[in-house]
């Protein structure tokens, strides 16, 4: 975890993405994500082309590539579980070194793998040149419930306190010599997130109690205004979802890699 | 299970979304006293516990270990619409800001992880409590018990979704054996730990477990009737074991799981064991496709049956004010 109050996924720069109004960010990448999501599997024209114009992006912002590929491992569950595909779909194989390999499966993992990739990286792309109180804001400003927005502020700003007790409750129980490998020593965890839960809820009685007597009437004050988002902004930002639709358009034109194959 | 971008076709992604929205907007409705209370801070901060117990793993077997998903533990501690709200929001912050699961996933992900578990969660624990003694042991051994189920129901309704939705030509009775089964395995960690913090929260303060309203307080640990006792535990390890028997094995990360499971059945088959036993085996006469889509159709069914009681219970303890401080208050 980082110091003070800054979002370990947050990579301080000042690019022009940087300094983009976050409501506008936040519409660009969902469009470009959902571009990416609903995508043919084999349409891998545009998956590259969302590839390259994302990369593109990554460059602009100054955030590194290194940052970006180790923040991915994120999804690492699912491309394995997209990797073996080819060995579970049902339908015609085909013999890979001798591995016989289901067709729709391979097309299917390809789908997968594109779309898992290409989406979290828009969606890191976001966090780390968004700072998280502006991201916030941006979701209000698109008519996210303000109530989710602040319970989504209160939570990442105790997050780093109370998973740190998490860690001291494990430091704890491993000085005394305990670490419970089975299921039937479970309990001193379970009484442990009971203490925790205990804690985090007196912990927030407490924060309650101290931000009524500053004066707080149900809405944190905004420190620093955001600037209204200009035409430029808008088109800055939604060039990337352009591109990637162009990058679609001009697959579904020429057509899948299946058709091709 | 945090599903990632393109994880089900767009159409599923937005039915999903629109029902989640739905489920949230509820939810605000139901808890807005509580809410205008100015007590946003302590749902952050409860979020944040709930983000936290995420991250802590049990073992479930050697080498082997598993996480809390915390639905059902929110919904106990919180109250259904509440907790369902905090859940929402560590998905949705999962989401945006760690990339964990897709954005445009976010409609399959809060419904599964979120909806379902605290609102089929609710319903299971309140069922419960009519049967199980109102003591402490009660309480906790209720909460264990839906919290448990809540991790099957996810899994039926991702299975469901699945079936709408699949993006790779996996049959539907393939996917929801695997699912089902491996959390099942995963519901028995579930239930464990969630037992063990409402009794631990029991013990310090009472009062923070909306699930425990009009408790024996006074009544000892060891006030169950063991009669009940046995036959709730008996029918609870039947439903997980006939689940579970045909995959001995769990891990952590169900769907991955999953893949492995079901991809060493079918590498078996097309290899040396051929048409042997194991081809039964993966298939566990659910052959055809209207066998397939029967258990599909009563999977729905119990699903649908779960989520639409905790919600009916959350909207009914709303209108007769029985939720939120009232049913904290100490009656005579």
């Amino acid at each position: 975890m980082g110091a003070g109050h800054t979002h370990p996924l947050h990579v301080h720069e000042h690019s022009r993405t940087h300094h983009l109004p976050a409501h506008v960010k936040v519409v660009a990448t969902l469009t470009t994500a959902g571009l990416v999501a609903t995508a043919p599997r084999d349409d891998v024209i545009a998956f590259a082309g969302a590839a390259v114009v994302l990369a593109a992006v990554a460059r602009a912002s100054r955030v590194p590539g290194r940052f970006l590929v180790s923040r991915l491992a994120v999804t690492a569950p699912f491309l394995i579980a997209a990797l073996l595909l080819p060995f579970v779909a049902s339908g015609p194989r085909v013999d890979v070194v001798g591995v016989p390999l289901a067709v729709e499966g391979l097309w299917g993992a390809l789908g997968l793998v594109s779309r898992t990739l290409l989406g979290a990286t828009a969606s890191l792309l976001l966090v780390a040149t968004t700072e998280v109180p502006a991201l916030l804001r941006g979701l209000e400003r698109l008519r996210v419930p303000p109530v989710l927005t602040q319970i989504a502020a209160t939570m990442l700003r105790y997050l780093e306190v109370i998973v740190g007790e998490v860690g001291r409750q494990r430091r704890a129980m491993t000085a005394r010599g305990y670490d419970p490998r089975w299921l039937w020593q479970l309990g001193p965890l379970t009484a442990g997130l009971g203490v925790l839960f205990v804690r985090a809820y007196e912990r927030g009685e407490r924060v309650h109690a101290a931000m009524l007597a500053r004066g707080f009437t149900g809405r944190m004050p905004v420190l620093v205004a955001e600037r209204p988002a200009t035409a430029a902004d808008w088109a800055v930002a939604m060039a990337v979802p352009g591109l990637v639709a162009v990058a679609r358009t001009v697959g579904a034109v020429v057509g899948g890699a299946e058709a091709w194959a | 299970m945090h599903a990632p971008d393109g994880f089900l076709t767009g159409p599923t992604a937005i039915a999903t979304g629109v029902m989640s929205a739905g489920a949230i907007a509820a939810s605000l409705k139901a808890s807005r006293p509580e809410l205008d209370d100015d007590r946003i801070p302590l749902a952050g901060v409860t979020a944040a516990f709930v983000f936290a117990a995420q991250m802590v793993n049990f073992p479930v077997a050697a080498g082997t270990s598993g996480h809390l998903l915390g639905g059902a533990l929110a919904a106990v501690l919180l109250g259904p619409s509440l907790g369902l709200l905090v859940v929402a929001v560590v998905v949705i912050v999962q989401a945006i800001g760690f990339a964990d699961g897709g954005l445009t996933a976010l409609g399959y992900n809060v419904l599964n992880m979120a909806v379902v578990t605290a609102l089929g969660g609710w319903a299971v624990f309140r069922g419960l409590r009519r049967v199980l003694p109102a003591t402490a042991t009660g309480v906790s051994l209720a909460a264990g018990v839906a919290a448990a189920a809540s991790v099957v129901l996810s899994s039926m309704a991702f299975s469901l979704q699945w079936l709408f939705g699949a993006s790779a030509a996996v049959p539907f009775d393939r996917v929801f054996t695997a699912m089902a089964g491996v959390h099942a395995l995963i519901g028995v960690g579930e239930g464990l730990i969630t037992a063990g913090v409402i009794a631990a929260v029991l013990a310090v303060r009472p009062d923070l477990v909306r699930g425990a309203d009009g408790i024996d307080r006074a009544a000892g640990p060891a006030k169950l009737p063991r009669a009940r006792f046995v036959l709730a535990a008996v029918a609870a390890s039947l439903v997980v074991a006939t689940v579970v028997a045909q995959f001995a094995v769990g891990d952590p990360d169900g769907l991955e799981r999953v893949a492995e499971d079901t991809g060493f059945i079918e590498a078996a088959e097309d290899h040396a064991f051929g048409s042997s036993i194991f081809a039964d085996y993966a298939t566990a006469g659910v052959a055809s496709e209207t066998v397939s889509l029967a258990i599909a159709g009563i999977v729905g069914t119990l699903v649908t049956l779960a989520v639409g009681t905790g919600l009916l219970l959350l909207v009914r303890d709303r209108r007769q004010g029985t939720s939120a401080d009232a049913e904290r208050a100490p009656s005579a």
